[in-house]
């Protein structure tokens, strides 16, 4: 829900931490071994003047700042998919296994293993590029992208390079009011199938590391986004869209904290009014949409402050880490240039071939999406803030559609559920799953206080009976509220 | 009939220098001393053993320890296995065959009949290198699909056979650990990168084999060892458990001593196989009821059968006996009835650089996976890039080294262009060629290699020249079209001379067209 998650956003004043950057030798989680590919804090070149300016001015100063540049963001996301067997092979995939207890030779990398295609990757594929609006490739193949690192079995992932299932569509969403709402449309360049590498654990004191390929093989979806999005509450919403379409299509559980739902952020400024871009950075180590947004936040702050400051080459294309204790990002690898992957079509794969028929199919049986939902209950007369609440939460959304099909008058439903259920889940830790009363109970309930039958008061007292399902109340139907009404006002 | 020497042919003529082995080999009750070069259709060893087997003429475990004997003569002489199972083991499946026989229980068609196993194809019980360092003492847990059907028919597995470095070669040269000598001259190469299962089964060290074939490697050491060899179809057999070299071009393939069993043998592990998404969905006819025997068919057996002899594959660069061998092979063909014609196919020469681009790039990315990591030899270290690098330094041949190299800059930024789509549009002239001569014609000949076996360490530094005498057969692996080699004459060479195969190609999945079955079975027998 829209307006909880963001309550616990708190936008952190920038300060000059002069020393803060230099004091950690090692504070990145990935860096254990001494190869090439990460590099620590202590790398960064150019230390920044220390500064004394108390707070407010501060802040002023570097919104005043910021308001000069234009941020450019786009964002990479790779979704999970919550397909019963592996990409490529049938080990089922269960999150938080023991290691290395979901692998077979195929997602092992054995010599002599060949992949072989889960078609309900497909499936979900198309479903998602439908759901973006995507134009899909009726013929589209499998490549090949090269590397070498041990969580990588086989020394190169199956992915797509140029012909993705689907590319060229747009999210449409709607602001949290408490960011000043508005409605927004962003372009997604592509969206492409890959299989997951594995996971590598660090000892503690990074003397070796561990290679656990439970995770190798999965099926991921990529979806690459145009580079639309121009602050941070802009893209943690984006974020949070996919999130809600690939639940609401089922084909993923999209949480972000258990990996099946991974982002990472590109940022670079411009002046405003200049048309070229201005250097990109990328940051990871994303787990929720607040540090999406503060992330963003935080890094437009740095580079605009570095531009302000004549130092815009101190800007480099490189991979920063956001740390979620200091809530800043660091250095963690520089770019040069771009890496060689050496594509080339996967041989052993065959081409994935769709009729028109297939995607008429899967196009007829796909939900109605979230922002389908939004529309309709703006057209029914509720409130932005109503829609919000009740669209952006799948099962908030199907208990009201239930409650309405089940003859509940429009507002009172979603009073009721905004209200004391809401209070009521949070206040027991429930999701709307859980709490025991029915949706067509609801409706009677309302139903009732609309006729006058019983009053509000005391149909907030009835829930309660509802909710905890007492013996006594099993049978318990609306008409002898009435009796209730009456004995109360006695 | 054939210009070249003929040299009378014993049963057992494993020519060890000193020592002729005289006695017959009671490998086949109703064998008789053969004295042709070769062995004929109707005298399918696999039958003969099945037959024997069931009529309780011969029993499993004499049949096993005659083979077993002999491997263990032989093997020191011409190294071509680089692991043999424990006789125990396989006198027991051998014992268990007699045993289900004897309770008149059901065995499988293969039963009782003695397989090696080329050692880039998986097994599970027993170690498979792919002739490599790398792979040392690495034990698969799975058997290639191919390896299952067999054993599942009740084939005995013998043991692997040596190899080129992961199936980059063409003289087992490049084998991590030995060179296999070929039985008609020791100090000669048995051919690659199968020469150690053509080498077996050609000093009757087992009934048959399987190899693998990628640019001919099934079919020039056939040619070389003087047996059968046939590459099917690509996607005819699955690929599953067959370590990769170049996944578009690899298959599994035959060896044995006539057509016949390489036939049943194919028949044996074709098929689709869900673990192989390349692997053809066709149903497999059965090739071996499509066999006739020599002595029901008329004088003019192959009567009107459209022969095309390769242009290309006669030119310049053949040797001479070779050409002979082909030629007089041709002329046989006319006389059985056949409609003999030369055809041209102009892009023959763009064969052997396309296929040696996409060879060495697919294996550049299939390589990538013997990295240390997971499985086989491990360098330490306390760096990562180092172990990669040190894990590979040692365990890679330099064959390999160059193969990995080539590929890997053949697929970089900015040359994938210009190389490996460059290769991959030549592919599709010369498929489309292939395709033009097939409708024309019902096979085409050519050598299986422009030469009879050369010595050992001739060609070792000289990797283009070794390269060049794929010219034959690399084109066939492009196109993904089905081959057969069988031997056809000799040359002048080694103590009895060097024999020479016949490549006869077919259209797609058409290994034993009608015509074809009568083709091999009828001259060989005559020849």
């Amino acid at each position: 829900m829209a307006s909880t998650l963001f309550r616990t956003i708190q936008i952190h004043p920038f300060f000059l931490y002069p020393t803060a950057l230099f004091s950690r030798r090692n504070g990145v989680l990935y860096c254990t071994m001494k190869s090439s590919q990460t590099q620590t804090a202590t790398q960064e070149k150019q230390q920044p003047p220390k500064v004394k300016v108390p707070q407010h001015a501060l802040k002023k100063t570097v919104d005043k700042i910021t308001r000069d540049y234009e941020a450019i963001i786009g964002i990479e996301t790779h979704v999970q998919l919550s397909t019963l067997t592996k990409a490529f092979c049938s080990c089922p995939y269960n999150y938080g296994s023991q290691p290395n207890t979901n692998i077979c030779p195929i997602c092992m990398g054995l010599p002599g293993a060949l992949p072989v295609l889960n078609s309900k990757v497909i499936e979900f594929a198309v479903k998602l590029g439908l759901a973006l609006n995507c134009k899909l490739s009726l013929n589209s193949k499998f490549d090949r992208k090269q590397y070498f690192y041990p969580d990588l079995p086989k020394g190169y992932q199956i992915s797509q390079f140029d012909i993705p299932i689907a590319t060229g569509g747009y999210v449409d969403l709607d602001l949290p009011l408490e960011f000043g709402g508005g409605h927004r449309k962003f372009g997604i360049t592509r969206v492409h199938m890959e299989e997951d590498a594995g996971k590598l654990l660090h000892s503690g004191n990074g003397d070796y590391s561990q290679v656990d390929l439970n995770r190798a093989g999965v099926p991921l979806l990529e979806i690459v986004s145009e580079p639309d999005m121009r602050t941070g509450i802009e893209a943690a919403e984006y974020a949070a869209e996919l999130q809600r379409v690939v639940r609401y299509l089922g084909i993923s559980n999209g949480n972000m904290q258990e990996g099946s739902l991974r982002c990472d952020v590109n940022v670079s400024i411009r002046p405003v009014g200049q048309s070229e871009f201005g250097t990109k950075v990328e940051i990871k180590n994303l787990n929720s949409f607040s540090s999406i947004n503060r992330a963003i936040d935080f890094e437009i702050s740095r580079q605009a402050l570095l531009h302000s400051q004549g130092q815009s080459d101190q800007i480099v294309q490189e991979t920063r880490l956001w740390e979620e204790g200091a809530q800043k990002t660091v250095t963690m690898r520089k770019k040069e240039g771009l890496s060689d992957y050496r594509y080339f079509p996967e041989p052993n794969l065959p081409e994935v071939i769709l009729t028109q028929e297939y995607v008429d199919s899967i196009s007829n049986s796909l939900p109605e999406l979230p922002e389908a939902k939004r529309r309709r209950y703006e057209k029914m007369g509720l409130s932005m803030q109503d829609v919000l609440f009740l669209a952006n939460d799948m099962n908030v959304a199907e208990y009201f559609d239930e409650t309405l099909s089940s003859g509940a008058d429009i507002k009172l439903a979603a009073n009721w559920i905004m209200g004391d259920i809401a209070a009521y889940m949070k206040n027991k830790k429930l999701s709307i799953n859980d709490i025991k009363l029915t949706p067509q109970e609801l409706a009677e309930l309302i139903a009732s206080i609309k006729s006058g039958t019983i009053s509000g008061k005391i149909g907030k007292e009835v829930m309660f009976y509802f909710y905890y399902r007492v013996k006594q109340f099993k049978h318990f139907r609306v008409q002898q509220l009435f009796y209730l009404q009456i004995l109360y006002d006695f | 009939m054939l210009s070249t020497i003929q040299p009378p042919r014993y049963l057992s003529r494993f020519p060890l220098r000193g020592r002729t082995k005289s006695r017959s080999f009671h490998i086949l009750s109703s064998a008789q001393p053969v004295t042709k070069t070769c062995f004929a259709a109707d005298k399918s060893q696999i039958l003969s053993i099945r037959d024997s087997l069931l009529n309780r003429h011969l029993s499993a475990v004499e049949l096993t320890h005659s083979y077993l004997d002999r491997l263990k003569q032989t093997e020191p002489h011409i190294n071509c296995f680089l692991h043999v199972s424990d006789p125990d083991k396989v006198l027991k499946q051998a014992q268990d065959i007699d045993d289900k026989i004897k309770r008149n229980e059901e065995v499988g068609p293969l039963a009782g009949v003695l397989v090696a196993i080329k050692d880039n194809i998986c097994t599970a019980d027993m170690p498979s290198t792919g002739g490599s360092y790398i792979l040392e003492g690495y034990r698969p847990p799975f058997d290639a699909t191919a390896v299952k059907r067999l054993k599942d028919l009740g084939a005995i597995v013998v043991g692997k056979t040596n190899l080129d470095e992961f199936g980059m070669g063409s003289t087992t040269e490049a084998s991590a650990f030995k060179v296999t000598a070929n039985p008609w001259d020791l100090s000669r190469v048995p051919g690659g990168s199968s020469g150690g299962s053509a080498a077996s089964v050609s000093a009757r060290q087992c009934v048959v084999s399987l190899g693998s074939d990628t640019g001919g490697s099934v079919r020039q050491p056939a040619s070389f060892c003087g047996v059968v060899g046939l590459k099917p179809t690509y996607g005819r057999v699955s690929r599953f458990g067959l370590m990769a070299y170049a996944s578009s071009l690899d298959v599994i393939g035959c060896f044995g001593s006539s057509v016949a069993d390489t036939g049943i043998l194919l028949h044996a592990i074709s098929g689709h196989d869900s673990l192989d998404a390349t692997s053809s969905k066709r149903e497999v006819p059965d090739f071996t009821s499509q066999f006739t025997y020599a002595s029901s068919l008329k004088s003019r057996p192959l009567e009107g059968l459209r022969v095309g002899l390769i242009r290309e594959t006669v030119d310049a660069g053949v040797d001479s006996g070779v050409k002979s061998a082909i030629e007089g092979a041709a002329a046989h063909l006319e006389q059985l009835g056949c409609v003999l014609k030369e055809v041209s196919l102009p892009s023959f020469s763009l064969g052997l650089p396309a296929y040696y681009i996409l060879a060495s790039s697919e294996s550049s990315s299939n390589l990538s996976r013997y990295d240390g990591v997971r499985y086989g030899n491990q360098a330490s270290s306390d760096e990562l890039n180092v172990l990669y690098e040190e894990s590979r330094a040692k365990g890679f041949g330099s064959e390999v080294k160059m193969r990995i190299l080539m590929g890997t800059y053949a697929l970089s930024a900015g040359y994938y262009d210009a190389y490996y789509k460059r290769a991959q549009q030549v592919r599709t002239i010369i498929r489309k060629s292939f395709k033009a001569a097939l409708d024309e014609n019902d096979i085409l000949i050519s050598p299986a290699a422009p030469s009879a076996a050369y010595k050992i360490g001739e060609k070792k530094n000289d990797p283009l020249a070794m390269y060049a005498g794929d010219i034959m057969t690399v084109n066939v692996n492009l196109a993904g079209l089905p081959a057969l080699v069988l031997p056809c004459g000799f040359v002048e060479g080694g103590a009895v001379g060097l024999p020479v195969g016949l490549q006869i190609i077919g259209a797609a999945f058409d290994e034993f067209a009608k015509h074809k079955c009568l083709l091999n079975g009828f001259f060989e027998r005559n020849l």
